[in-house]
This record gives C-alpha cells, sequence and structure tokens, in this order.
C-alpha cells in the first residue's frame, strides 16, 4: 500500500463514483505507482556563472533544489504560463480589450524572484505584470477579472493590464521607465525604516535608455540605498532589437559605478541564486545591485504586436525548445527522479481547472458601478463633487 | 451603445459588444483649388505631407520611436526607403531626449519633425517643450530659435485606450507662450495643417486624432497645400447656438448639430478650432455676438480644460450678447478610464442635453 495521499483519495472516490474507470486503473495503476520514498527529496544542479561587473564574488554556480520547491516552482511557472495563455484567447475572443502585454517566456524571472526574497520585500515593475501580480499574491480569479475590467479584479476593475496592485507590490507602470524612481524611493523609505527590507526594481531593455534611470542609479549609489534594480532583458523593445536601439548592450554594466551581474533569465534556480545574493549585497548595506536576466517573450510586445515582424519564428521556436523555463525545471526534477511525470500531469490538470474557474468568474463577475467612475481621485473628507461632463451633472467621489 | 453596455452586463455569458466609435465620421467636399486628389485616410494624408516635406526641403529630418518601418500607426511608412536612413530614423526610448535632440536639429537650421509614439507619453519631454522650445526666440532677443521643429503626436480617445493611450494635453501646451498647437479634424485639413506647422517659424505641436487614423477617409490632394494656422472654420453656419471644438469632437458635434435641427428645430453653427494656440478669437466672438449661445466640447477633463479658455475669453467680449450661460461639455474630473471609457467622455447626448438646456435658459 505505497501511494501518495492523493493518489489514494482519487481512487477512492473513483470507487464511490459511477464512473468505475477509476477502478480499472487501479490495477494499471499498482505496477506504475511510486512512493514517496521513491523520489529524491533535494538534488544540487549546476547552473551557468554569472558575468559580474565590480564584484569580486558573485553568485555560487550550484544550486540545491528540494523536491517541494521543485513542484513549487513548477506550479508557479505553469499557472503564470497558463493563465497568459488564457489572457491571449480572451483577448482574441474580445472580451478583455484595451492593452494587453503577455508574460509567457519570461516566466522564471518572476518565480526566481520570488524564491530569493520575502513577502515583506517590495517588488515594482513595469507594464508586462501579469506575472509579478500573481508571484506577489494576487489569485489567477482577480487577475483575469481585472483583465476583464469587473468589479471582482484586483484593481476595482480601474486600472486593466498594466495597473494591478497588491500589498508590497507597486504595480504594474504605463510609463516607460517611470517606475524606477519610484523603486529608488521605496528602497530609500526601507532603508529611513531600517526594516531589513529591499526593492526589487524591475525595467526592460527599452527602459534601460530613459534618462531617470540614470538619475535613479546615482541616488541610490550616492544613499546606499537597498535596491535592486532588474533590467529583463527580452532582446527587444517592443519592436526595436537591442543592438539597434543602445549604444551599450551590457546592460547589468550600465549603472557604471553600481556593481552588477548577468543572468540567464530562462533557468529559475540561476535567477533564484543571484537574487538571493542580490538581495544579501542589499541587506548588509553594501548600496544598490543591477542584475541584468537574459530572457525572452514568445509573445510579442502586446496583443496588437504579432511578433514575427521583426524576428523570425525560427527563433522563437528554437528558444521554446531549447530553453523554455517550464520544460527546463520538469527534466532536471524528471532526470534526477525528483518527481513523476504522473505528478506534473496532475498539477497541470489542476491549474487549468483554476484557470478556467478564474475564467468563468472573470467573464461572469458584473462591471463596477458608475459610482465608481469618480471614486479614489483624491483622499477627501467629506465627500468631494466631481464636475463632469455638464455644468448639471456631478458625480459624488468618495476616498 | 452606453446603455446596452449596463444593462447587459450581469448576465451576459457572450462576448459584449461595443460600438467601434462614438461618431460617424463624414468626409469633407473633394477641394479642387490644389490639384489632382487621391483617396486617402487620416495617416494616409499624414505619410502625404511629410513625404512632400522631405522632397522639397533638402534638410527635413523625421525621427522617433519606431518611425523607421513605418510608425506604429504607420504615417510614416514607405519615407525610410524613398529619402534614406540619415533622414528618417529611429530613437531610443526617451522623450525628452527625443524633443531636446529635436530643438537642437532645429535651431541648427535644419526642419526637425519629432514623433512623440503617444501624446500621453509626452511629459517626459515637457520641460524641453515649455522651458527651452518655447522660450528660446525671447530669451536670446531673436538670436535664436527653434521654428523649424515640429513636434507630432497620435492624440485623444479610441475606444480602449485607458489610461495612457487617450489623452488629450493641448491644455497643458495651451498655457505656454512661444508655442503653436494645432490639432486637425480630417484627412484634408491634417495634410494642410502639418505643412502649415512645418513651414510655421515657431516650435508646433501637432496633435493627431487615433481614433481617425483609420476611419477618416477623404480625397486628399497629393500637391503640397497649406492650410493658414490660428483661423477656425465655420463648418455650417446657424443661428441659435454657436458649437465649438476640434479634431475627434467635431464629428460628434456635427451629429449634435443635425440632431438639434431634427429635433428641436434649433439652427447651430459649428466651428472648428484648429489651432487651439494662438487661437481664433475672433471668428468665435463673432459668432456668439450672432447666436449669443456658446457651448465648447472637448474630451479633456473640464477643470482647466482649453474650453475654460474659450468660455472667459468670450464671456469678457460679448457679455451683453449672451442669452444663456456658456456650456462646456468635456470630460469628467478623472484620470481617463478603462472600463467607463463611454460614460466618461462628452457624448453627443449630452452636448444635446446641454443645448436643450441653453435653448430653454
Amino acid at each position: 500500500w505505497c501511494r501518495t495521499k492523493k493518489e489514494s483519495i482519487r481512487l477512492l472516490k473513483g470507487l464511490f463514483s459511477k464512473n468505475h474507470s477509476a477502478l480499472l486503473d487501479w490495477g494499471a495503476r499498482v505496477v506504475v505507482s511510486r512512493s514517496f520514498a521513491d523520489f529524491t527529496p533535494q538534488a544540487t544542479f549546476d547552473i551557468k556563472k554569472c558575468d559580474l561587473h565590480r564584484l569580486e564574488e558573485g553568485p555560487p554556480v550550484k544550486a540545491e533544489l528540494t523536491r517541494e520547491q521543485g513542484l513549487q516552482y513548477y506550479r508557479t511557472m505553469q499557472t503564470v504560463r497558463r493563465m497568459e495563455l488564457k489572457a491571449d484567447q480572451l483577448y482574441k475572443q474580445k472580451i478583455i480589450r484595451g492593452f494587453c502585454h503577455l508574460y509567457d517566456g519570461q516566466e522564471a524571472c518572476a518565480a526566481g524572484i520570488e524564491a530569493a526574497i520575502n513577502p515583506s520585500d517590495h517588488l515594482i515593475t513595469a507594464y508586462r505584470a501579469h506575472g509579478y501580480t500573481y508571484t506577489r499574491g494576487v489569485s489567477v480569479k482577480e487577475i483575469l477579472a481585472e483583465l476583464t475590467g469587473r468589479r471582482g479584479g484586483v484593481a476595482k476593475g480601474k486600472g486593466g493590464s498594466m495597473h494591478m496592485y497588491a500589498p508590497h507590490f507597486y504595480g504594474g507602470n504605463g510609463i516607460v521607465g517611470a517606475q524606477v524612481p519610484l523603486g529608488a524611493g521605496i528602497a530609500l523609505a526601507c532603508q529611513y525604516q531600517g526594516n531589513n527590507q529591499v526593492c526589487v526594481t524591475l525595467y526592460g531593455d527599452g527602459a534601460a535608455n530613459q534618462g531617470q534611470l540614470f538619475e535613479s542609479y546615482n541616488m541610490a549609489a550616492l544613499w546606499k540605498l537597498p535596491c535592486i534594480f532588474i533590467c529583463e532583458n527580452n532582446k527587444y523593445g517592443m519592436g526595436t532589437s537591442v543592438e539597434r536601439a543602445a549604444a551599450s548592450t551590457d546592460y547589468y554594466k550600465r549603472g557604471d559605478f553600481i556593481p552588477g551581474l548577468r543572468v540567464d533569465g530562462m533557468d529559475v534556480l540561476c535567477v533564484r541564486e543571484a537574487a538571493q545574493f542580490a538581495a544579501d549585497h542589499c541587506r548588509a548595506g553594501k548600496g544598490p545591485i543591477i542584475m541584468e536576466l537574459q530572457t525572452y517573450r514568445y509573445h510579442g510586445h502586446s496583443m496588437s504586436d504579432p511578433g514575427v515582424s521583426y524576428r523570425t519564428r525560427e527563433e522563437i521556436q528554437e528558444v521554446r525548445s531549447k530553453s523554455d523555463p517550464i520544460s527546463m525545471l520538469k527534466e532536471r526534477m524528471l532526470s534526477h527522479n525528483m518527481a513523476s511525470v504522473e505528478e506534473f500531469k496532475e498539477i497541470d490538470i489542476e491549474i487549468r481547472k483554476q484557470v478556467e474557474d478564474a475564467t468563468q468568474f472573470a467573464t461572469s463577475d458584473p462591471e463596477p458601478p458608475l459610482e465608481e467612475l469618480c471614486n479614489h481621485i483624491f483622499s477627501n473628507n467629506p465627500l468631494l463633487e466631481v464636475r463632469g461632463t455638464n455644468p448639471w451633472s456631478k458625480l459624488k467621489s468618495v476616498s | 451603445s452606453a446603455v446596452a453596455i449596463t444593462g447587459c452586463a450581469c448576465s451576459r455569458t457572450k462576448t459584449q459588444r461595443r460600438h467601434a466609435a462614438h461618431f460617424t465620421f463624414q468626409p469633407d467636399p473633394v477641394p479642387s483649388q490644389y490639384g489632382p486628389t487621391q483617396k486617402m485616410n487620416l495617416f494616409q494624408s499624414i505619410t502625404s505631407a511629410l513625404d512632400n516635406t522631405l522632397a522639397s526641403d533638402p534638410t527635413a529630418v523625421i525621427f522617433g520611436e519606431d518611425v523607421a518601418f513605418g510608425g506604429v500607426f504607420r504615417c510614416t511608412v514607405g519615407l525610410r526607403d524613398k529619402y534614406g536612413k540619415d533622414r528618417v530614423f529611429n530613437t531610443p526610448l526617451c522623450e525628452q531626449g527625443i524633443v531636446g535632440f529635436g530643438i537642437g536639429v532645429a535651431v541648427a537650421g535644419a526642419t526637425a519633425i519629432a514623433e512623440i509614439q503617444f501624446a500621453d507619453y509626452i511629459f517626459p519631454a515637457f520641460d524641453q517643450i515649455v522651458n527651452e522650445a518655447a522660450k528660446y526666440r525671447y530669451r536670446s532677443g531673436n538670436m535664436f530659435d527653434c521654428g523649424n521643429l515640429t513636434i507630432r503626436a497620435p492624440w485623444g480617445c479610441v475606444g480602449h485606450g485607458s489610461l495612457y493611450h487617450s489623452q488629450s494635453p493641448e491644455a497643458f501646451f495651451a498655457h505656454c507662450p512661444g508655442l503653436k498647437v494645432v490639432i486637425p479634424r480630417s484627412p484634408i485639413q491634417a495634410k494642410g495643417l502639418l505643412l502649415s506647422c512645418i513651414a510655421d517659424k515657431n516650435p508646433c505641436i501637432f496633435f493627431e486624432p487615433k481614433i481617425l487614423y483609420r476611419a477618416a477617409v477623404e480625397q486628399v490632394p497629393e500637391d503640397p497645400y497649406t492650410i493658414p494656422l490660428s483661423q477656425a472654420e465655420v463648418l455650417q453656419e446657424g443661428s441659435d447656438v454657436t458649437l465649438v471644438a476640434w479634431g475627434t469632437q467635431i464629428h460628434v458635434l456635427k451629429e449634435v448639430a443635425s440632431m438639434a435641427q431634427e429635433k428641436l428645430g434649433v439652427s447651430c453653427e459649428v466651428i472648428d478650432l484648429q489651432t487651439i494656440l494662438p487661437w481664433d478669437i475672433e471668428t468665435v466672438c463673432k459668432s456668439v455676438v450672432k447666436t449669443g449661445r456658446l457651448l465648447i466640447s472637448h474630451e479633456a477633463p473640464v477643470t482647466g480644460g482649453f474650453a475654460s479658455e474659450i468660455s472667459s475669453t468670450v464671456q469678457e467680449e460679448c457679455f451683453l450678447n449672451l442669452e444663456a450661460p456658456i456650456s462646456r461639455v468635456c470630460g469628467y474630473d478623472t484620470p481617463f478610464p478603462h472600463i467607463f471609457e463611454p460614460f466618461y467622455i462628452p457624448d453627443k447626448w449630452k452636448c444635446f442635453e446641454a443645448i436643450k438646456k441653453m435653448i430653454n435658459y
């Protein structure tokens, strides 16, 4: 009687259900089932060495992974992947409108960073934010409802794709590069309050050429702010490849006087080790650090971009087959006997159901009421009257 | 359409339908005085204007984000192939840099046409525009100027743009002496006004209504021609109410005018302001003296929107001629909403209601 608890419950359910195929499975299962005791609980993997800038030593070149961690990272990345693909589908059905920037291909970045920081640390990113919204604790249901503009959405349906927020997650920012000085400010607050927290400030390879980033680097370095600047380099700023936009594509060196790391962003373990290293650096009071995550997005810049006019389908296919973050983790775990194919399949099925349920909610939840149009403009007490399209039509704003 | 959305939202299982636009575009009559014409939509008329400019002015350069392959709205398609990559080129993602660089190009004597990808992104460049471009001639006692600079940006609501792809920032720039701000309503106007802006010896900001890029199709002259700046155009004469707007909103007001005529027997005079700064005070005031009532409409929020400037000036000049308070039908004082757009915009029913109130005052 060696089988996982989950399998047992399922089989028992099968016994009592009208569907007797579970019973037939039973016989087959006894032969191939594996027990907990069979799986390797922990393994060490070699990871790519990071390129360093103004650092004597970098993150370790070996990463330890436990079975639980592996399954958790897999679950996180697969959920983000399925959620983004579902958003793609809903957008094409015109249930989601407006702008929608999808994160599939880059899941290892979000999962790896979250694994290395604490929930009490802070994170701010740009508009390709659905992955981070999830890793920072918002449910798939609330994310999809926000995309469809319903009242159950994380920002009450008022923000949409680019403006999702959660405790210690500051969005979701539409204007390119504008979030970086904000991140430096959050880091200042952490330093000032002495709470040993760090702020992870993300931006892309396009934003790396914005002036306000360099202003932020200067302030962060001058005042030794606990800020981890992370450039998610997915090789294209909208449709412009990095070579055509930047005089120097070594984004981890662009901070000049700030130490930097270049990390393989498709390997969740690499990202985790590097983020851990960076967080330790900041918490030790050594000031800011820059990480460049070399990653790739499968979709175009946004849903209105097919994504193939500035890069070839072969390139996308190559990355998908050789460096897909989810496949890489799965293969590692399977090859080291840390989990079974069935387990992964089960997780996939659960996630699929979770996303389906969330979609159901997102499409059936009502839209926010008209009164919400004017709420939360200012913080005001008493009620503020907001002038509207005609002199006699005013709406009330509560906040 | 606005009512339909709220009515059925709860029980909706199939896809929501939204009307594509809150107005129908009516093309202007074909102009005969500028030579042979060709069917063009708004972005094609812009391309034609830029093509004419690059052909006639050897110093002209076009730059901005993604303009090389044709631009995200196809306004610069074919120009790089035709005129070379040193005349039509991409900049990195840095609006402040684009405008600052453009000012430098213009001061040195070349004709600079800078594109800001969306008017919502113009704010990092606000300092350069207001503090550098606008004041160059004044502060140097006419020794230097950046009159060769024209900044183009897509502007206005588009149905699904939400906070950062729908803004109408003309009021921010109207507050800055030294700049010219121009907004066309259609392809014929766009080409003529853009060519005037480029020729004008002052830094100009040219906002292009993005919702009209494909929707507005007219017969546009192929040869270059200019439409004078700071001259408002009376599109339709009337005797009871003056309606003033610019850009997309003109098409809404044209529909309002026919609704008012049909349902209320009210004759409306529709004026397209075209140039926001410096604006044609005379045409508007002459019209208000005739009709006694004024309605101004724009998508931007009502407080501090350009309608407030028009309203204030008109009441100064035509106080005794006014039969009713001047009506401003504008956007709410909120950030441009995501899901609430149909409620936010000053659509034709809101304008119609305002006319009714003015007539019955």
